[in-house]
């Protein structure tokens, strides 16, 4: 009698704390996503839709006018906006070199030679410093005066260039650098991949006489496939965000916002020194926020989908 | 040590307590907290701000005072949060439109009353008008500091030239230091306000102060003719070469070596540029500074001179503290004391003050006192609207780097003009 009544509550206890605990352990992870991430979206959308310069009256009223889609309307006539935007793109395509350039250097430092660890940390280093410090590094490097591009330009017999300080160069210059560290980053992922080729399957693939590029291609590219996927988003979003570098290296000059992406005007217009137009500011994160959200939606489903093949 | 230091304090607090009780008949007792937040983050001005701090603190043994120094940068962007979320009772902060978002929005009280009774509209009358807005007063100055030309008189001297007083003798001068192989001016127009200054005087000289200040305030069209003869006669110096080359990659520290290295012979800068100058070896035999020539003789001549500034927030608690504070900040004895070498090295804003015993101070002093009669203006980035401001400094970089694009550049800003005021 007594052992029943102890037994049958039981189950369902169990099956309840299974379906409470993972909740538990997430909810402090979901409320802090939740405060800075999710509800922030909302507030953007939300922002966008008013003229407001970010300054409230002390009694707490808002001075915020509502404007419709003015801000949107705005967007689409405001040529610095179309300009950063063209600069964007050239980023997402050009940044995409640093995993072609990953893949390479992966390739040639993935060999036991001695002191190959001391070669793969100098390639790494890059990634580890930080992009500010990057930043004025390659801004010394093309000073038009003193810079060393110049003088190995003008060894070959080439005119001294001013790299960022050209509209035609600057968004270039910029990109390259970004182009370093990011290339380690990629190298990185790809020596943790090669880790993980099967020795027998290239031992297979030599067999039936595949060297060289084949080799590569049928070979060990589809097994690093996984690295080539992570590679991929962190240098789109890495292309998307890009912000720094730009905001050390030129401050979204020369002229008007050349070298400038929706990133680094969102905040030129709504938080620099004099920046007060929140509402725009807003429409423009907004933009940026659907262009992520593209590739973000394309890496959800293919997770779900090798998830789902798994 | 310690014990010299503050009896120093002591003496000097009772001279300005006694200077002080003139015009507020005696302090009454001021106690609780006095929250500052201050800007002063440089070593100089931060040293300033903390001595001030502590001899108002001697003055005031039961008010405890709380300051707290923000760096210069970040301050621009935190004061909109501060002064919403958790206002102190006294913020630093610039005069002329700089502070209009921030008045617009009420969070700035009015202390006219305070420039009344404090005998301020007397002692502080040459900056009265860039602290008002409307009928208020926002706030008080505490020290401000000339523009003009810096030159290598040493330069000058090689090439048989003086220091130009009209535009004709500029363009020759700069004429004959093009042709040894300088450039006349060294400028870094990276962050862009220093185009404005080069703005701001062709414009005074070519149209007046009051057409400056009409034009800041978005009352004038940019592709107005007269605005177009300012950029003619600031092209025929670009045409020469009389800039720096690349000067668009230099941020302003960065041009001072080809002053230095005698690259270029002369910079049009605030005052603060003597410093780093002197630090960079140039002895005041080598360092000259003249006003900015006269460009039409009918226009009276009218300076920048940035003023920075002390307010009182409106969510501030202890407003007695505050306002005794700010009456402190101006009275003539602690603005000689602050603004002399071993501070700020800036000029002092009560007239009964002294200025410190420094060659480019007393020019600064004297030019603004008896040689603009035009008026005094702030700077561009403080005279114009933020979002104005920011279009129109992108629009001078375009200009100086590439004239040709001067039409371009005149429909923007009218475009922005239109939608900012």
């Amino acid at each position: 009698m007594t052992s029943t009544i102890t037994e049958i509550p039981a189950p369902p206890r169990r099956f309840r704390q299974q379906a409470i605990a993972p909740w538990l352990f997430l909810l402090p992870g979901l409320l802090f996503f939740a405060v800075y991430v999710i509800v922030p979206i909302f507030q953007s959308f939300q922002i966008s839709f008013f003229e407001w310069n970010g300054l409230d009256r002390p009694d707490g009223s808002s001075t915020a006018l509502y404007v419709g889609l003015e801000n949107y309307r705005d967007l689409y006539t405001d040529p610095d906006f179309w300009t950063s935007l063209k600069n964007n793109a050239i980023w997402l395509v050009l940044y995409l070199l640093a995993i072609p350039g990953g893949l390479l250097i992966a390739l040639f430092l993935n060999q036991t030679v001695t002191g190959i660890r001391l070669y793969k940390s100098l390639f790494f280093f890059p990634f580890v410093i930080s992009q500010v410090v990057v930043g004025l590094v390659f801004t010394w490097f093309y000073d038009p005066t003193f810079g060393m591009i110049n003088e190995v330009l003008g060894v070959v017999g080439l005119g001294p260039v001013n790299i960022l300080g050209d509209t035609r160069y600057a968004t270039y210059g910029i990109i390259a650098a970004g182009l370093w560290p990011q290339t380690a980053y990629c190298m990185i992922l790809y020596l943790t991949g090669l880790n993980a080729v099967d020795p027998e399957q290239v031992e297979a693939g030599r067999l039936d006489g595949a060297k060289g590029a084949r080799m590569l291609w049928y070979v060990v590219l589809p097994q690093l496939r996984p690295a080539t996927f992570i590679a991929f988003v962190v240098t789109i979003i890495g292309a998307l965000r890009s912000f720094d570098l730009i905001s050390i290296m030129t401050d979204g000059g020369p002229g008007f916002y050349s070298t400038s992406v929706l990133a680094f005007y969102m905040w030129d217009v709504a938080l620099s020194e004099f920046g007060f137009r929140m509402g725009y500011g807003s429409a423009i994160a907004v933009v940026l926020f659907m262009i992520m959200m593209v590739y973000i939606a394309f890496f959800l489903w293919k997770m779900y989908r090798d998830e789902k093949g798994v | 040590m310690r014990s010299i230091f503050t009896t120093g304090a002591a003496a000097l607090s009772a001279a300005t307590l006694l200077s002080g009780a003139a015009f507020a008949d005696g302090h009454a007792a001021l106690s609780g907290d006095l929250v500052i937040f201050s800007d002063m983050s440089n070593p100089a001005p931060r040293a300033v701000m903390e001595g001030m701090v502590e001899r108002f603190g001697a003055m005031h043994p039961d008010l405890s005072i709380e300051l707290t120094i923000i760096d210069r940068e970040a301050y621009k962007t935190q004061i909109r949060n501060f002064l919403q979320a958790n206002p102190p009772d006294v913020a630093n902060w610039y005069a002329g439109n700089r502070m209009l978002p921030y008045v617009e929005a009420g969070l700035f009280t009015d202390i006219s009353d305070l420039w009344e009774e404090g005998g301020l509209t007397e002692a502080l009358a040459s900056t009265q008008a860039s602290m008002t807005i409307g009928d208020g007063i926002y706030g008080v100055p505490y020290t401000y500091y000339q523009w003009g030309v810096y030159y290598r008189e040493d330069i000058f001297a090689e090439l048989g030239l003086e220091a130009p007083t009209t535009w004709e003798e500029e363009i020759s001068n700069c004429q004959a230091i093009i042709d040894s192989g300088r450039a006349c001016y060294t400028i870094g127009t990276k962050f862009l306000w220093t185009a404005g200054g080069w703005f701001d005087y062709v414009n005074m000289r070519t149209n007046g102060y009051d057409f400056h200040m009409a034009l800041t305030n978005g009352e004038i069209a940019w592709t107005d003719d007269r605005v177009r003869a300012t950029f003619a006669n600031w092209q025929q110096l670009i045409d020469m070469g009389a800039f720096l080359d690349n000067h668009q990659t230099y941020s302003w520290q960065e041009a001072l070596p080809f002053m230095v290295n005698g690259e270029a012979a002369a910079y049009l800068m605030g005052n603060f540029a003597v410093a780093p100058l002197r630090e960079a070896g140039l002895s005041d035999d080598q360092l000259g500074f003249y006003q900015f020539p006269q460009i039409d003789a009918s226009v009276e001549m009218a300076e920048d001179a940035p003023t920075d500034t002390f307010h009182i927030p409106s969510g501030a608690t202890n407003v007695d503290a505050a306002r005794a504070f700010l009456l402190f900040v101006t009275s003539a004895d602690n603005q000689t004391l602050i603004n002399g070498g071993d501070g700020l090295g800036q000029l002092p804003v009560n007239a009964a003050s002294s200025v410190d015993d420094d060659e480019f101070l007393n020019a600064g002093f004297e030019m603004l006192s008896q040689n603009s009669p035009g008026g005094i203006a702030q700077f561009f980035d403080r005279d114009a609207p933020a979002e104005m401001a920011q279009v129109a400094m992108q629009g001078f970089q375009t200009f100086m780097v590439d004239p040709s694009s001067l039409d371009t550049v005149l429909d923007r800003l009218e475009q922005a003009r239109q939608r900012f005021y």
